[in-house]
């Protein structure tokens, strides 16, 4: 039976493997999900004969019952939530997988281990899965809390305090500390693992809780690579090769991830995590002068469907209005009218890389008509309207220009460069970095206030009306 | 030295399945960041695996309630993992339908 389970484990490491190598590429990415579905669900079903269960059947009644309460919530939760809503679902699923993980671990730890039981290393391992579980587990939760905009969560000023750094430092070397204790005297006390979870857990909590919203997705990916150690350190104690290999390869890639987002954002992963966004955002931010000038639905259809060139930047606000089949049928008149229509990306445009480009897709926007920052950021001074739909940090010239800004530095779209600028805009309140906007003031630019579906509606009547 | 080669033979998969999941990222286009930061987060789900056999392992009611929430959390993982990252993906399959 063993050398069964190994054959069946190997066979859905590699089935893993080709479907992320097919998620790689858009024509085969789809394809890619559904071969890593059928190898998670050929190791689930050979894990009930695994040899290393021993007991009785009620533990398999237990296990038939948490996978049917846990795969319909799922399912049920995944199936339902909005396109908008789908960076916060893969921050609570992650946030699952970590504590999966790290429930694991303290199995094997509650276990007597007066009789014998595991190698001092192997303990050692299993403690350390249990922390980046549980880390994982709850840093995702308040992730998932924060990007769902739930109000508790709605003030980040608020939880931070002087010394937190120090405080999160002490309450991590806690953890490790205990952590290692149990590991070391082979400890199984109850009191010991619970408390050794619970430093874990606030960590976590307090780790993720100061973090501003628009560093969310960098967080995320970060905890992702954390689920993907923490299940292949359970992998290592429970001598098991599928979480191994899964849980390491979420892991590099996890971290790439990362690192790559970051990056996008010209921050290290360090600054994201550790940087008091408030403390800088608090200090003497340049005036922001001129005044909001505003624009009909019908004048700025004209000026696009007389324009050369036309480049649409979209952004967050796109996405919760579901404004992208409607933007597209306006691309589409305009296009009819020999007008260049280009989309320019942000690589953290709404609330994670590609956000924005899987709206699109979803809409039926070619791929070659959306461009990234770099293949565009030049064009935008020979555009002659640059549309921005509920985008607005990422076109935020501050991060050029102004020192003293919490996002100086970091690369935007250029789209005050562009003759005319039409800003697509629910209202006058700031962006998720919670600052002011200096191109909304700027001379060519134009707000045009309200809903984006209802303001690319009133769009596509104008130039409709031109004939 | 049977030890030793058991004890190095997990380090050795480490260090290839790390390279595997660098290389396999390495070149992703970035509009595909969102939906394959969801498949790695589907991968993981294997945690059910371990879960199951954890709760396989339990004696006592403690073990066994804990057992229960990893094999929860864990299905949770696996079949959410799935569903978010094959909706994501779906579009990209009707855009290329419409293009036709």
């Amino acid at each position: 039976m063993g050398y069964l389970i190994e054959t069946i484990y190997f066979l859905t490491a590699v089935v893993f493997i080709v479907g992320l190598k097919r998620m790689s590429h858009p024509t085969t990415a789809r394809s890619g999900i559904v071969w890593a579905g059928y190898g998670m669900v050929l190791a689930t079903l050979f894990s009930f004969a695994h040899p290393q269960i021993q007991a009785g059947p009620g533990n398999y009644v237990l296990m038939v019952i948490a996978i049917a309460i846990g795969g319909v919530i799922a399912w049920w939760g995944a199936k339902k939530v909005e396109m908008t809503a789908m960076p916060q679902m893969i921050a609570i699923y992650n946030g699952m997988g970590g504590g999966a993980a790290a429930a694991i671990a303290a199995v094997e730890l509650l276990k007597d281990h007066s009789g014998g039981g595991p190698e001092t290393h192997v303990l050692i391992m299993a403690v350390a899965g249990a922390l980046i579980g549980a880390v994982a587990f709850s840093g995702s939760v308040i992730a998932f809390g924060k990007l769902q905009e739930l109000k508790f969560f709605k003030d980040d000023a608020k939880f931070r305090f002087t010394g937190q750094q120090k405080f999160n430092a002490a309450v991590f070397g806690a953890a490790i500390v205990l952590g290692l204790v149990i590991a070391l005297s082979h400890s199984s006390s109850g009191a010991l693992i619970s408390i050794f979870f619970l430093l874990a857990l606030a960590f976590g909590a307090m780790m993720a809780l100061p973090i501003g919203g628009a560093d969310m997705p960098v967080v995320i990916s970060l905890f992702n690579a954390f689920t993907g150690l923490a299940v292949a350190l359970e992998g290592f104690v429970l001598g098991n090769s599928a979480m191994i290999i899964a849980g390491i390869i979420v892991g590099s890639s996890g971290t790439l991830l990362t690192l790559m987002m970051a990056k996008a954002m010209n921050r290290s992963v360090s600054n994201v995590l550790f940087s008091n966004w408030a403390a800088l955002a608090s200090g003497e931010a340049q005036a922001v002068t001129g005044s909001l000038k505003a624009m009909e639905p019908p004048d700025a259809a004209i000026q696009m469907a007389y324009a050369a060139k036309v480049i649409i930047v979209p952004g967050y606000g796109m996405a919760v209005a579901q404004a992208q089949h409607k933007i597209w049928e306006m691309c589409k008149l305009l296009i009819e009218r020999d007008v260049d229509v280009k989309f320019a990306i942000h690589p953290v445009a709404g609330r994670m890389p590609g956000h924005m480009n899987v709206l699109l897709a979803e809409a039926g926007v070619p791929y070659d008509l959306i461009f990234d920052m770099d293949e565009i950021n030049e064009e935008f001074s020979t555009a002659d309207v640059a549309l921005v739909i509920g985008a607005n940090d990422v076109v935020n010239p501050a991060a050029r220009t102004d020192k003293s800004s919490p996002i100086y530095g970091m690369p935007i779209l250029n789209v005050d460069y562009a003759k005319n600028v039409q800003v697509i805009k629910r209202g006058k309140g700031v962006g998720f970095a919670g600052i002011e906007n200096a191109l909304f003031f700027a001379d060519n630019t134009r707000m045009v206030y309200g809903d984006a579906q209802k303001v690319t509606a009133g769009l596509i009547q104008g130039i409709k009306d031109l004939g | 030295m049977e030890a030793v080669v058991s004890f190095f033979s997990p380090i050795y998969i480490l260090m290839l399945a790390a390279i595997l999941g660098y290389e396999i990222i390495g070149k992703v286009p970035v509009i595909l960041h969102t939906p394959l930061m969801s498949g790695t987060n589907f991968v993981h789900g294997i945690v059910l695996v371990g879960a199951m056999v954890a709760l396989g392992q339990a004696e006592t009611p403690l073990e066994q309630a804990i057992g229960f929430l990893a094999v929860l959390l864990g299905a949770g993982n696996a079949v959410g993992g799935y569903f978010v990252t094959e909706r994501m993906l779906e579009m990209f399959k009707s855009s290329k339908g419409q293009e036709k």
